[in-house]
């Protein structure tokens, strides 16, 4: 199992958390297309190597927080906030 | 175009005569030099690029295609999947189109010449609670309506069906009726990718395996050819069938997918007497177990929690699928699993395949598979060749178009995953 680095309660098993998402900045509802938006709900980098993400730590703090992940070897490392 | 070779023929008398003679048998593929063009490339040489370019030959007599893969034919998805088959789907544009496909799979073994034992040996959904008996049942009207054999049955029914099922009201999650699916079964995987890739390779198409695509060239919106690591090759018409890879080779292309690639684990046990002939599937459980010729049992599970390109298992994985088995059967407690495995599912938002034409003219998809993939195989080959013959989309994969998620038209098939997601 992989070990999340959650910044209010340290590591701990993944089974605590929910994976939350891509970590990807939401388009300015003033000046943002319809397929702009489209493609935020939608589309995915889903890529392999290191990303950026988001966690939520449903057993614990119940906080969203940004780690950094590997996906092809699952290594995970905190990020500067 | 290679020439056509005439593939040795499969039968008790030739198995006979070359026992007799100590003759070998030939080779079912052969290696090629990579062209430096083609009128089709195929990414992916698992069972829907390798049916997509048989169909194309045996249809529509295109041959001079090539299928390139980056690692081994059927290494991916194709031979890690839980070889079952089944057309009891919750939308009648998915009924449609997995009935077609299990059709297709009845004619298999005679049309490729090659055994792929196919066994229709029926396939229960267990429902534990009303709100899974209702979906039963709507599945089973639609099936129904679609001219495909499904029947929500009673606990009694189900304990004849799998003797060794615990229906009782006892068990944690009572079972309280089941969907009913005689034409579902188990194949062997394996053999439908080699009896595909031996039938291409008799046709014509070329079967480049350990060729990676590094890049889509795209000219004024147009597909113009790939780079690969065995040197360039021009197409006008490349087909992506990568299923867990397949965000990362549209992103050579420019086109980005509504896809996250997520592991899904299985695990088989020694092998044991035969005693379950049923493929069983429980969506609250969690789990779907079905046993081999060899008498292995076979369990599948949901994805991983997460999306990642890792296929190692883990050991989250066996401790809770053990838990949910033994649920079911606490007969098997004794038993001890052999071996685990990961393949990649290439997971959509509504849980229905993305197939057909993108915004880059000639860049055709045939992915968003998810937990399905390996039971269309031959619908999808069939389907995206036509397409490439005709330039048309076909009717039954009309409803699958990359285009839906900007307009809306999602096909909600979440309803018939086999198991919770």
């Amino acid at each position: 199992m992989i070990r999340i680095p959650c910044p209010h309660c340290g590591p701990r098993n993944s089974s605590e958390f929910r994976y939350a998402g891509e970590g990807r900045p939401r388009p300015d509802v003033r000046n943002t297309t319809p397929p702009e938006w489209r493609g935020y709900l939608y589309e995915r980098q889903n890529a392999a190597g290191w990303v950026r993400e988001n966690w939520y730590h449903t057993a614990g703090c119940r906080r969203f927080f940004a780690i950094e992940r590997d996906t092809v070897s699952n290594e995970v490392r905190t990020v500067d906030r | 175009m290679t020439p056509r070779a005439k593939p040795a023929r499969y039968s008790a008398g030739n198995l006979f005569r070359r026992g007799l003679t100590g003759s070998g048998w030939p080779r079912s593929w052969r290696e090629h030099d990579l062209k430096s063009s083609y009128d089709v490339v195929v990414i992916g040489a698992g069972v829907h690029g390798l049916a997509c370019a048989y169909y194309l030959a045996a249809n529509h007599d295109i041959t001079n295609v090539a299928v390139l893969d980056k690692g081994y034919l059927g290494g991916g998805g194709s031979g890690r999947n839980t070889a079952i088959l089944r057309s009891n789907y919750l939308t009648p544009e998915g009924v449609t189109f997995y009935d077609r496909s299990v059709k297709l799979y009845e004619n298999l073994a005679t049309e490729l010449n090659f055994n792929v034992m196919f066994e229709q040996r029926g396939h229960l959904t267990l429902a534990h609670n009303d709100g899974s008996l209702r979906t039963m049942r709507w599945r089973a009207e639609v099936n129904k309506l679609q001219g495909v054999d499904s029947e929500v049955i009673g606990p009694d029914e189900i304990k004849r069906l799998v003797p060794y099922l615990d229906v009782s009201s006892e068990a944690r999650y009572p079972i309280l009726g089941a969907l009913h699916h005689p034409p579902g079964g188990t194949i062997r995987h394996d053999a439908v990718n080699w009896g595909y890739a031996r039938a291409v390779d008799a046709l014509g198409a070329q079967i480049h395996q350990h060729t990676e695509v590094t890049g889509v060239d795209v000219e004024e919106g147009r597909v113009a050819g790939v780079t690969t690591s065995r040197g360039h090759v021009a197409a006008p018409v490349v087909v992506n069938c990568t299923a867990g890879w397949s965000s990362l080779v549209s992103a050579l292309a420019g086109v980005a997918l509504p896809i996250t690639t997520h592991p899904l684990q299985a695990a088989v046990t020694e092998p044991v007497k035969t005693f379950l002939r049923t493929v069983v599937v429980s969506g609250t459980l969690h789990v779907y177990v079905s046993q081999t010729d060899r008498g292995e049992l076979v369990f599948g599970a949901s994805v991983d929690p997460y999306p990642s390109y890792s296929m190692r298992g883990s050991l989250e994985f066996t401790e809770e699928l053990a838990g949910h088995v033994l649920e079911l059967m606490p007969g098997i407690a004794k038993l001890r699993l052999l071996r685990q495995w990961a393949g990649l599912c290439d997971m959509t938002p509504d849980y229905s395949p993305i197939m057909g034409a993108t915004p880059v003219d000639g860049f055709l998809l045939d992915v968003g598979w998810g937990t399905y993939g390996f039971k269309a195989g031959p619908v999808a080959g069939e389907a995206m060749a036509e397409m490439v013959a005709t330039g048309k989309t076909p009717e039954i994969i009309a409803a699958f178009d990359l285009a839906r998620f900007a307009d809306g038209r999602l096909v909600g098939e979440k309803g018939a995953a086999a198991v919770g997601h």
